[in-house]
């Protein structure tokens, strides 16, 4: 409630993206271009076991065989995958830094700027303490309150070092929600990626503070595939948010993501996004590349996924959160708000894939758009023949702001079992001029009306945030349609 | 403090405001009258700045300063507020948000200190007492879903909190039942004072019981056609807008 007032404060002095500088340090890079040398290196920069190179060269290979996806309603000049980095490292945090003294300032120089936490006595936003694992290019360089969480049994890690303190974990879960054939970029994660967290809730904890990573893309050329892994195991209970920046760079830069929730029996996953790439200029030029896989599976009865994402930065964003409900009587939820100004693209939505008994899932998808932008809602319920009673309710709502922009719907819907209900709402609007006016004549400039009523129309998934982050994004929306009026 | 002369508006091809003069001076309270469509909600409209209204002719000057060339947020800033007769929905935005948002606003502008969370609320509280307005009205999305009644309420509240110089009432009595049309006639009257000028448009003469204007127009096919005290609007009520209907033909 407070967060609209600090809204209007934020737009009115705070710069069109104020995460776009640059840290100067020396970093340690593998040589340019992909092949099996590329991937020992990774390999063997991490120490890791002989299970793990195998599989990422399984990856490799495969992903030799396939065709980079074009059905996405996104246009991008094609991407030479020979000319980029796929190892950055800060030089001092080689082998991962004991302690925060190990880290080189220049690095918590940044993540203060950024505002993101990394002492434990500092705390976000002053609410509640947060768990913060800092990934900068492509090492995780800090994780915050490992101590305290793992007196409840509760492990929070970068994935390099969960690979060698709790292997027989990651192999039993590793691929096993995104399998390494999975898709072109997911394929190509597998192959090369390099950090990322680790989350294990074990059996019947509730995870006494809210888990965070914040992504940092500093290296120019350079892509970033992380990996994230989060295990609930049976009863548990976690709230975790990612947050991501990156410089302003005139290049386009690939981030191919992958995260892979496991939900088992009773437990509960609450998953938020506040995606804030650097989405390139007014006309088009930089920006990352965004192509993301992220799956939940349902493993259990009653268990629950909630994926909440406010997307507003990025060239192009390419991602279907996606929740696989086996369990009977599991839960998926997907929040979603996807602003696009000036010239950026958003393909993103959700797939639900009903596979137990009263499974129900439920869709809330807000995209915004302005300038040159375009927007598509992409989401596939799937009920299939064992999903007896199950339910889905979606709503698509495209707001349009401009006359530039698009907004695209394609919902399909697959329905194997006769019991089964999806429920589908969709509308398209416009800021109309009387809310606009109303507004201005209170007082409230027209861009601070903007973010108000853009605000409001989002409230019923921006609410779905932990507060921490609410705050945040309620700016975001007024920032990222910074001159899309008038 | 209100000075309009000559003023012709045209909305797209049509001429609606045809010479309309009017003048007001500092605490006082005019009424205009006059029959659907004369152009009484265009009158608001120009003076709050609403784009799509054409002035084509004539001024107006606000405490010596031309109004026109104000973008509507600095007309309110300069506390020019208008009750709009159909108050706009924002679906999403709590009442409470809006308000804060809209005060601090015009706080920032007048170079007063922001209210914080707290500060707001103790404000907001004195006023929403007098209006019969229930917290549970704040919490809702702005005009969405509230009656006929409760969105004049809420007109009449705004009011109170961005404390304007001039404020423009359009048919804020309609749809009352008696009991809200006393509460937002008495509401109103609380927030007369010397420093406030008020130009209410109506159609009926019970709001003007409660708040007894100082002098009454009669605004008819885009021009003020009569001018006269509070007895005016009696006799309109009696006699109905014809003979000025004759004057015009
Ligand atoms: N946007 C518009 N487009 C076309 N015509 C308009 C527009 N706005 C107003 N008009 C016309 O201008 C005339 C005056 O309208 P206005 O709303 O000012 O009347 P009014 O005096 O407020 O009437 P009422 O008592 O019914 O509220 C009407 O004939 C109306 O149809
Ligand atoms: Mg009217």
């Amino acid at each position: 409630m407070v967060a609209v007032k600090e809204t209007l404060d934020q737009v009115q002095t705070v710069e069109k993206y104020k995460y776009g500088f640059v840290t100067d340090i020396e970093a340690d890079q593998a040589p340019k271009g992909l092949n099996e040398d590329i991937i020992r290196f990774i390999s063997k920069k991490k120490d890791e076991p002989s299970w793990l190179l195998d599989w990422r060269m399984k990856a490799y290979e495969h992903w030799l065989g396939m065709k980079e996806p074009d059905w996405a309603k996104v246009g991008y000049p094609k991407i030479d995958y020979q000319d980029a980095f796929y190892y950055s490292a800060p030089k001092s945090g080689d082998d991962g830094p004991e302690s925060l003294d190990d880290v080189d300032p220049e690095i918590l120089e940044t993540y203060k700027k950024l505002g993101i936490p990394l002492h434990e006595q500092e705390v976000l936003a002053g609410v509640k303490n947060v768990a913060v694992d800092a990934v900068f290019d492509s090492v995780s360089v800090a994780t915050t309150f490992k101590e305290a969480l793992s007196k409840e049994g509760i492990i929070f890690c970068p994935i390099s070092e969960a690979v060698k303190d709790h292997p027989e974990l990651v192999r039993k879960y590793l691929g096993s929600v995104v399998p390494y054939s999975d898709n072109f970029f997911a394929t190509l994660n597998s192959a090369v990626f390099t950090d990322g967290s680790f989350v294990y809730i074990p059996k019947g904890v509730d995870c006494p503070m809210e888990l965070s990573t914040y992504f940092r893309i500093n290296a120019s050329n350079t892509g970033q595939f992380e990996r994230t892994l989060i295990i609930a195991d049976e009863g548990s209970k976690v709230s975790y948010l990612e947050g991501c920046t990156a410089p302003m760079r005139d290049e386009n830069q690939l981030h191919a993501a992958v995260v892979e929730l496991v939900v088992l029996g009773d437990a509960d996953i609450k998953y938020s996004t506040v995606q804030n790439w650097y989405p390139g200029d007014e006309n088009g030029v930089g920006g990352i590349y965004n192509f993301v896989t992220k799956r939940a599976a349902c493993r259990g009865k009653n268990s629950k996924v909630s994926w909440t994402q406010v997307e507003t930065g990025s060239a192009i964003t390419w991602k279907y959160p996606s929740c696989i409900l086996q369990g009977d009587n599991s839960v998926g939820e997907f929040y979603s708000v996807a602003i696009t100004n000036n010239c950026q693209q958003a393909d993103t939505g959700t797939k639900m894939i009903h596979l137990g008994k009263n499974t129900s899932s439920k869709i809330i998808a807000k995209g915004i758009s302005a300038g040159r932008s375009q927007s598509t809602y992409r989401g596939l319920v799937k009920m299939m023949p064992k999903a007896e009673e199950s339910r889905n309710y979606t709503q698509c709502d495209s707001l349009l702001i401009g006359k530039k922009c698009g907004a695209h719907t394609v919902p399909y819907i697959e329905s194997r079992n006769q019991s089964a209900k999806v429920e589908h709402e969709a509308t398209t609007s416009k800021i109309a001029d009387d809310q606009l006016f109303y507004c201005r004549q209170r007082g409230i400039s027209e861009e601070d009306a903007v973010a108000l009523i853009v605000n409001g129309f989002c409230r019923d998934v921006l609410q779905e945030l932990p507060m921490e982050f609410a705050v945040e994004a309620q700016k975001l929306v007024g920032i990222s349609l910074e001159g899309s009026v008038g | 403090m209100l000075e309009i002369n000559n003023l012709h508006v045209n909305v797209g091809e049509t001429q609606i405001l045809k010479g309309l003069n009017l003048k007001i001076n500092s605490g006082e309270v005019h009424a205009i009258m006059g029959p659907n469509g004369a152009g009484k909600s265009t009158l608001s409209y120009v003076l709050s700045g609403r784009a799509g209204y054409e002035v084509t002719e004539g001024t107006i000057s606000y405490q010596g300063k031309n109004l026109l060339d104000m973008e509507p947020e600095k007309r309110a800033g300069e506390g020019i507020f208008l009750a709009f007769q159909y108050p706009v929905e924002i679906p999403g935005v709590s009442t409470m948000n809006f308000l804060k948002a809209a005060v601090n606003s015009v706080r920032k502008y007048r170079g007063d200190k922001e209210f914080d969370a707290m500060e707001f609320l103790k404000f907001v509280r004195e006023q929403t007492k007098i209006l019969n307005i229930s917290d549970d009205m704040l919490k809702r999305a702005v005009n969405v879903g509230f009656s006929g009644g409760e969105k004049k309420r809420a007109e009449v509240l705004q009011m109170a909190v961005l404390d304007p110089i001039l404020a423009v009432l359009d048919e804020t009595d309609s749809g009352l039942d008696v009991d809200a049309l006393r509460i937002v006639g008495e509401g109103v009257t609380a927030l007369r004072s010397s420093k406030r000028s008020m130009l209410v448009i109506t159609h009926y003469q019970r709001l003007l019981d409660y708040i007894i204007p100082d002098v009454v127009h009669v605004l008819s096919s885009g021009k003020i056609v009569d001018t006269g005290d509070k007895n005016l609007a009696l006799e309109l009520e009696k006699n109905g807008y014809e003979i000025y209907s004759e004057a015009v033909a």
